[in-house]
């Protein structure tokens, strides 16, 4: 089937002072097509559509859209000629109602009220149920989701771009968006779809372009591709799954009984009665959508968020009431999922970095001073065992590009020989290689001997690194579960299945 | 009908003049924390709208001509603050208390030889007979225009806040600045007005101290009402009709004390003078502590500025 070009993306180049960010990128979408682009982090992916989206010029090189030259120099030129966007980073506005995040996003809104009766419209088509009424804080990321899909199909798109957005989603959530899309598409609306999920791709896409620092290296039609060839295009290297040594589990070393708490986050969720062990070499896997407790699962376990002594045991001892500092010399070392801000401070260099989380298990202070000679040894010491790409210890952290400063935060908790390790996120936004290194590396201390668990909301992931398995939904825990014999349904049933989608209030229990 | 000395109407209509200056300059800077940005400068725009409005009513002898130099005054004044926060990323909190600061020294340079004069009289709305009405006469007929004007602001802003399109960018630039520059909203551009608005209201109650309120110029005369506003908005968790009410209850609290200190009562008149900051410090304080649905309200992205990467 040959169809009419749409979008036809001619010789584009872009450069950011010391990187090229796209270089002669060039390739077409048809109408009604849906296309994959394929790519690393950093490979220029973001960049490009945001070019197609007027967020960014183009050094060089053309765009046509429906055969005409098409060079939006802001968004709204782009929203009024039908390019729409969902973004990887929702571009929602958590204390606005839903009517009000759609009307932002429009050229011309209705009045009020009729833009709630459309949206309710659009959304009962589409399958997406959503209440016009509602604080998007309050929603979860699949309904937030639902909110950018109905805020670009308001405006009747040509084109629409999904950055990423499956990373958020249930299983079900996920087939669910592409019933939707495949309905767009055999509208005529053509999807430019970015991911580097590999089978979904594989299931929806009809073409896909590959790129590689910048440049395009290859294109496929996925459904007669496989996973492995296109990812062995995407990272331009062989890859090997990480492997994993069956230890013998010790005994437990991390208990968690009953563990409530309210949320000190704004829109957070409270934890309700949570109970789970560890033992020593045991990684215990928590998935479940964001927003459903992971973040303060982790201040709770980490210390930041204090509960009764008897909730938390750390190798027996209770340590509910302990702050993080008492809490790492009890062996309990954690890792945020907030790169910039939570888990390291920003401005200050890695060797300070060090410092704040190691100081403890390390002895890097005495008697109130800081031993210098030896921080710089540990950070250099991170960063060898680690990879971690930069030009020396002193720079700062806010330098370092996000996978590189993730392996120097991780390393630097694994490093400081902990008994447990709590980490949320571990390869949010790494590259694949780097993230291969760190859950290798996160293997590796479990079969020394620490306990894991390990927040995550990719679940490949976690079935690749978990013992067991267990999800976080709505601030409750489901009893952990033997990752050996899961299927991909009944993870979505512990996930708590399509996240109320069939009623769009779901009540807060 | 005299309450321990003091007349409870008079006491009323009083505190509704009293109330304007500080329900000016918290409307405005309640538009400008809505957009996202904190200015401390309030006391600062204040007084230079205070003497830019008294310098330009005694030179045409007309209040209208002075209320509006005193709202150019506190925008110019802003426009620095917007400039130096905005344009060169300076630090929010810092900049804000040096427009506080150089605001009163270059208030006092611009008042030189203004002192002992007279403005001319801002004239009362004629209601004609409405006005002899017992009781609500005086309270609700008796003002100057800029009184009801002020109402008529707080509704103006709460309307647009609410209902408009402008509202809802300001209020979506408040909250996530970097959602609204995804959307292709220019998050500095649309600041820069809001902070250009908060000066001008906060000129514009200055200016109301001293062609109305005082009715002369002293230096320093605003004494602290652009901190009073400040808490004001706080207090009223960034909601207009909470700012009347919130102006009218620290006005009361200024205008009581000093009937009380008229009326010769027992309490030593430091401990009156004191109170509407003491009001001010403790309402704040209960404001801010603990999670509640103050803190909720609060526009996400106050006080952070923004910059586009790329």
């Amino acid at each position: 089937m040959t169809r009419e070009t749409l979008l036809k993306i001619d010789g584009i180049s872009k450069s950011y002072p010391g990187v090229k960010a796209n270089e002669d990128v060039s390739f077409s979408i048809g109408v009604g097509e849906v296309h994959a682009l394929l790519g690393e982090n950093g490979a220029g992916k973001s960049t490009l559509v945001k070019m197609i989206y007027g967020l960014v010029k183009p050094d060089e090189g053309t765009l046509t859209f429906r055969g005409k030259p098409f060079a939006p120099s802001e968004p709204s030129e782009a929203r009024a000629a039908g390019v729409a966007m969902v973004f990887q980073h929702f571009s929602l506005f958590e204390a606005l109602n839903v009517a009000e995040n759609v009307a932002l996003g429009m050229e011309n809104p209705p009045p009020m009220r009729e833009l709630a009766a459309r949206i309710r419209a659009v959304s009962e088509e589409y399958g997406l149920p959503l209440d016009p009424a509602r604080m998007v804080g309050d929603l979860s990321a699949g309904e937030r989701q639902r909110v950018e899909i109905i805020r670009c199909l308001l405006q009747d798109p040509k084109l629409l771009i999904m950055d990423e957005p499956t990373s958020v989603l249930t299983p079900q959530e996920v087939e669910i968006l592409f019933k939707t899309l495949r309905q767009l598409s055999s509208e005529g609306t053509a999807i430019l779809y970015i991911s580097h999920k590999l089978e979904e791709i594989r299931t929806l896409c009809d073409g896909a372009t590959i790129l590689r620092r910048g440049k395009v290296v290859g294109s496929c039609v996925p459904r007669e591709t496989t996973a492995r060839e296109m990812a062995e295009l995407m990272v331009g290297a062989t890859l090997t799954p990480p492997e994993r040594r069956a230890g013998a589990k010790g005994e437990v070393v991390l208990g968690v009984t009953d563990l409530s708490a309210a949320s000190p986050i704004p829109f957070g969720t409270t934890l309700k009665g949570i109970s789970f062990t560890v033992a020593r070499g045991e990684v215990l896997g928590i998935a479940g959508v964001a927003g459903n407790g992971q973040d303060e699962l982790l201040l709770a376990l980490s210390g930041e968020l204090r509960v009764a002594s008897d909730k938390i045991r750390i190798n027996g001892r209770a340590a509910g009431d302990l702050g993080p500092g008492e809490r790492r010399r009890a062996g309990l070392v954690a890792a945020p999922e907030d790169r910039y801000g939570h888990a390291a401070a920003p401005d200050m260099s890695l060797v300070e970095n060090a410092l704040l989380t190691g100081a403890i298990r390390r002895n890097l202070t005495h008697r109130g001073f800081i031993d210098w000679a030896a921080t710089r040894g540990f950070a250099e010491e991170v960063i060898q065992t680690y990879d971690v790409r930069t030009p020396g210890s002193h720079v700062a952290a806010r330098a370092l590009s996000g996978g590189n400063l993730q392996k120097f935060l991780i390393g630097r908790e694994l490093d400081q020989s902990p008994e447990v390790i709590v980490i949320n996120q571990p390869t949010w936004g790494v590259d694949a290689a780097a993230a291969a290194a760190i859950r290798q590396a996160i293997l590796n201390r479990a079969a020394e001997g620490a306990g894991v668990v390990v927040i995550s909301q990719d679940l490949d992931e976690l079935l690749e690194i978990a013992d067991m398995f267990a999800v976080l939904n709505e601030g409750r825990l489901t009893k952990p579960r033997p990752v050996e014999g899961l299927t991909i349904d009944q993870i979505g049933l512990m996930m708590g299945g399509a996240h109320g989608m069939e009623v769009a209030h779901h009540v807060e229990a | 009908m005299d309450i321990g000395g003091i007349n409870p109407v008079i006491l009323v209509a009083s505190l509704m003049v009293a109330a304007v200056p500080i329900m000016l300059a918290a409307l405005g800077e309640l538009v400008v924390e809505k957009s996202g940005v904190l200015n401390l400068g309030v006391e600062g725009m204040m007084i230079v709208g205070a003497i830019c409005g008294f310098i330009a009513a005694v030179g045409t002898q007309s209040p209208v001509a002075g209320f509006a130099a005193g709202a150019a005054g506190g925008a110019v004044l802003s426009l620095v603050f917007a400039f130096l926060t905005q344009v060169m990323l300076a630090n929010q909190v810092a900049t804000g208390l040096a427009l506080t600061l150089f605001g009163l020294g270059l208030s006092s340079l611009m008042g030189q030889g203004y002192n002992g004069i007279k403005p001319p009289v801002t004239a009362k709305v004629p209601f004609g007979p409405l006005a002899e009405i017992p009781v609500l006469g005086p309270i609700v007929f008796g003002h100057d225009w800029m009184v009801y004007a002020s109402i008529a602001l707080v509704a103006c802003v709460w309307w647009v806040l609410r209902a408009t399109r402008l509202g809802l960018i300001i209020r979506a630039v408040g909250e996530s600045h970097e959602a609204a520059h995804a959307l292709g909203y220019k998050v500095n551009r649309i600041r820069l007005g809001c902070i250009a608005f908060g000066g001008a209201m906060a000129g514009l109650g200055g200016a109301y101290v001293s062609l109305v309120r005082v009715p002369q110029w002293v230096d320093g005369i605003t004494a602290g009402a652009g901190w009073i506003a400040l808490a004001i908005v706080v207090f009223a968790s960034w909601r207009p009709w909470r700012v009347l009410i919130g102006a009218y209850l620290f006005g009361g609290i200024s205008v009581l004390q000093l009937n009380l200190q008229a009326a010769g009562s027992g309490i030593p008149v430091e401990y009156l003078s004191m109170s509407p900051y003491l009001v001010t410090i403790v309402v704040l304080v209960i404001m801010s502590s603990g999670r509640g649905r103050a803190s909720l309200n609060a526009p996400a992205s106050l006080g952070q500025n923004f910059h586009a990467a790329r």
